[in-house]
């Protein structure tokens, strides 16, 4: 699960880590207000989405004066903000994070996430701060520096000191970012962060060291453990239809094309997307139904697929394991009788009883497509809507 | 022959009297496999399924049945418990079903399972089935049949394709391991390649991958320097957009990296065929024996 940049702040303030002050507005007077509250010479204007790149996009701004932050507030709420990340479609923004300006002095990038390779929690930092780290990682691989946590041992000063003299640091700024280092790791390991990207962690003139920018994602399999975490889901920030899918626990990605698919199992809805592509058709969607689908949940999964507008025809692709080919025939009956499904449906159905979900199917009366084998039906379904 | 599990497997199920556990336990009994027990805490004493006595610990379940394998049907946040206990325990082969256990219990047992004796197949993986002789998993028991193709996957249904369109075109399979789509599992595709390469009943390999992650890169370079059978690969997600989560929490391409593209590329580059369309998988394997 995404989080906004002021809601990870939130959570890193609590485990001592340095931020600096800020409020968040949702109107452009209450940003003057913010400014005036906040005192600093200069305070940033910042779009809360939860794409990153949002400077690049004029998602960041600097103010001079509480007028010029309303006046920049009122240009920033309201706006479709369009990032490297967000697609062409951009994301609204509907509010800003008002902060107090740093007197930065270095920009540094510091990241702990999973190293799949070896199964481990990594941290990586660098003294190119404030650029991608994709890119960093491109140009200068060099700069960056990645240590490997032994999750038994964690992060304790030596690793942390190690760190921080491989920055470069000296002074105050190096005595600051040791125990920042450690309570960052605490927070990620606490909080059940899947990622934390901070860039910039900076270094200021009068000898601080803080999280300028913080990027949060949160394991949704631990949220069970983080009741209140829960509260800074921002539903405006998913696609509708993943939400209301996600209501039925079905697993659904919206695509740009117009073949709506009904799978069982990752793997398969994957390569399922791949064969229709090869077959010259275009997926709308990334649907897996689960092994313990029933037939209610395969109704859902209709209605979710023919909500999107651009679905022409649909493909089911079922080898039935523990999901039976019999039930999710008779969720199929019921759903096209209910829905009065219009567009063309190919079914493919191999495995457990899959004799009795033919049957089911034949006698419906409803009319589909048999295939044989997910190719012909990936080439059935492409044909169909031609 | 075969891998891992096999007729002396003695098989001991954590979880046996949840709905699930108890219906895979009796399918797997039902296939043949040697069930001598069960585990679920404060339900010592029972017996299920007319004759699998329940013990409280893994440990007493050991020293009673020999037990030397487990299959875990423990909800997501238990699971990382029950995998320590198993390990504990000393068994030597855990497998885990439960999906969508916490990343951060996984860093931990990972840590301690290396530590040990102990293998650990999963978790969010489908199981292992040696056709003919032990089935330890959810997979559809009746598409497979003995014979000599070790399949390795990281998917449940698409490794039930494979095997599906093997076995209709006759051809059997030696050891099917579906190792999980979680991005922390205990067994990688490294450790089952060694496995099918040194298993005289297997003569080629079928790996299934998909986006995320560079397991299958670094199976690659392995299989380029220590595998002489055959390998056909696939790899699911060739159309899956970047930075979205494709129901496996391990199954997303992040920052640019672990795309089917490069994935394909480097498995072509290693001496691995690889089949565009997942339709193609049977007659490929078909094709090499």
């Amino acid at each position: 699960m995404n989080i906004h940049e002021h809601q990870a702040k939130e959570i890193l303030a609590k485990y001592g880590v340095a931020v600096p002050n800020g409020i968040v507005v949702n109107t452009p007077a209450k940003a003057a207000d913010a400014a005036r509250k906040l005192k600093t010479a200069i305070v940033v204007v910042k779009a809360q989405i939860h794409a990153g790149g949002r400077g690049k996009g004029g998602g960041v701004k600097l103010a001079k004066n509480p007028t010029e932050a309303k006046k920049l507030a009122s240009k920033i709420i309201g706006m479709t903000l369009v990032t490297p990340q967000t697609g062409l479609k951009g994301r609204k923004v509907k509010k800003v994070l008002i902060e107090e300006g740093m007197p930065i002095d270095k920009e540094l990038y510091l990241g702990i996430l999973l190293d799949r390779q070896s199964s481990r929690v990594m941290i990586m930092a660098s003294e190119a701060g404030g650029m991608a780290i994709e890119e960093v990682a491109e140009e200068t691989p060099e700069k960056i520096i990645k240590e490997i946590i032994d999750p038994i041992i964690g992060v304790k000063p030596y690793l942390a000191r190690k760190i921080a003299f491989a920055l470069n640091l000296k002074g105050d700024a190096l005595k600051k970012i040791i125990p920042l280092i450690i309570n960052l790791y605490k927070a990620f390991i606490d909080e059940d962060f899947d990622m934390l990207e901070i860039n910039p962690l900076v270094t200021t003139t009068d000898g601080r060291v803080l999280v300028l920018d913080a990027k949060v994602n949160i394991d949704s399999n631990a949220l069970y453990r983080h009741k209140e975490t829960l509260g800074y889901r921002d539903l405006d920030e998913e696609d509708p239809m993943e939400v209301e899918a996600s209501k039925f626990n079905l697993n659904y990605i919206k695509l740009d094309g117009n073949i709506g698919c009904m799978v069982n199992g990752a793997g398969l809805a994957m390569a399922t997307m791949d064969i229709i592509k090869h077959s010259g058709g275009e997926p709308a969607n990334f649907l897996d139904v689960g092994g313990g689908a029933d037939e209610e949940m395969i109704e859902n999964g209709f209605r979710i697929l023919l909500s999107d507008p651009h679905v022409k025809g649909i493909f089911i692709n079922i080898f039935g394991g523990i999901l039976r080919c019999d039930i999710l025939a008779r969720g199929v009956e019921i759903a096209a009788k209910k829905l009065k499904i219009k567009v063309p449906i190919v079914v493919r159905m191999e495995g457990t009883n899959m004799k009795e979900g033919h049957k089911i199917l034949a006698d419906s009366g409803i009319n589909v497509i048999v295939a044989n084998g997910m190719k012909d039906g990936a080439q059935k379904i492409v044909k169909a809507i031609r | 022959m075969s891998i891992l599990v096999d007729e002396k497997t003695r098989l001991i199920v954590q979880g046996i009297t949840g709905r699930e556990g108890q219906f895979h336990a009796e399918q797997c009994m039902e296939y043949g496999t040697n069930l001598v027990g069960g585990v679920t805490p404060a339900k010592g004493g029972q017996t299920v399924l007319g004759k699998v006595p329940v013990f409280n610990t893994v440990r007493d379940a050991v020293k009673k049945t020999k037990a030397n394998a487990t299959m875990i049907f423990v909800p997501p946040a238990f699971a990382s418990d029950a995998i320590l206990e198993a390990t504990d325990a000393g068994i030597k082969l855990i497998i885990c079903i439960t999906e969508g256990i916490p990343v951060s219990d996984m860093v931990e047992v990972y840590r301690y399972v290396k530590s040990s004796e102990s293998r650990l197949i999963g978790p969010n993986c489908p199981g292992i089935i040696s056709p003919g002789k032990c089935k330890i998993g959810i997979m559809p028991a009746h598409i497979h049949k003995k014979g000599n193709v070790g399949i390795i996957s990281r998917s449940g249904t698409l490794t039930y394709e494979a095997v599906g369109q093997l076995t209709a075109l006759g051809y059997g399979q030696s050891t099917c391991v579906g190792i999980g789509g979680d991005p922390i599992i205990g067994t990688k595709y490294i450790d089952v390649l060694e496995l099918f390469q040194k298993d005289r009943g297997t003569k080629a390999i079928c790996m299934i991958g998909e986006i995320g992650g560079s397991a299958e890169d670094e199976a690659a370079y392995y299989i380029k320097k220590h595998v002489t059978k055959p390998v056909i690969g696939f790899i699911a997600g060739q159309t899956a957009p970047p930075g979205r989560r494709m129901g496996h929490a391990g199954a997303i391409i992040s920052g640019g990296k672990g795309t089917a593209e490069e994935k394909m590329k480097v498995m072509r580059s290693c001496g691995i065929k690889v089949v565009k369309s997942p339709a193609d998988l049977g007659k490929t394997v078909a094709k090499v024996l």
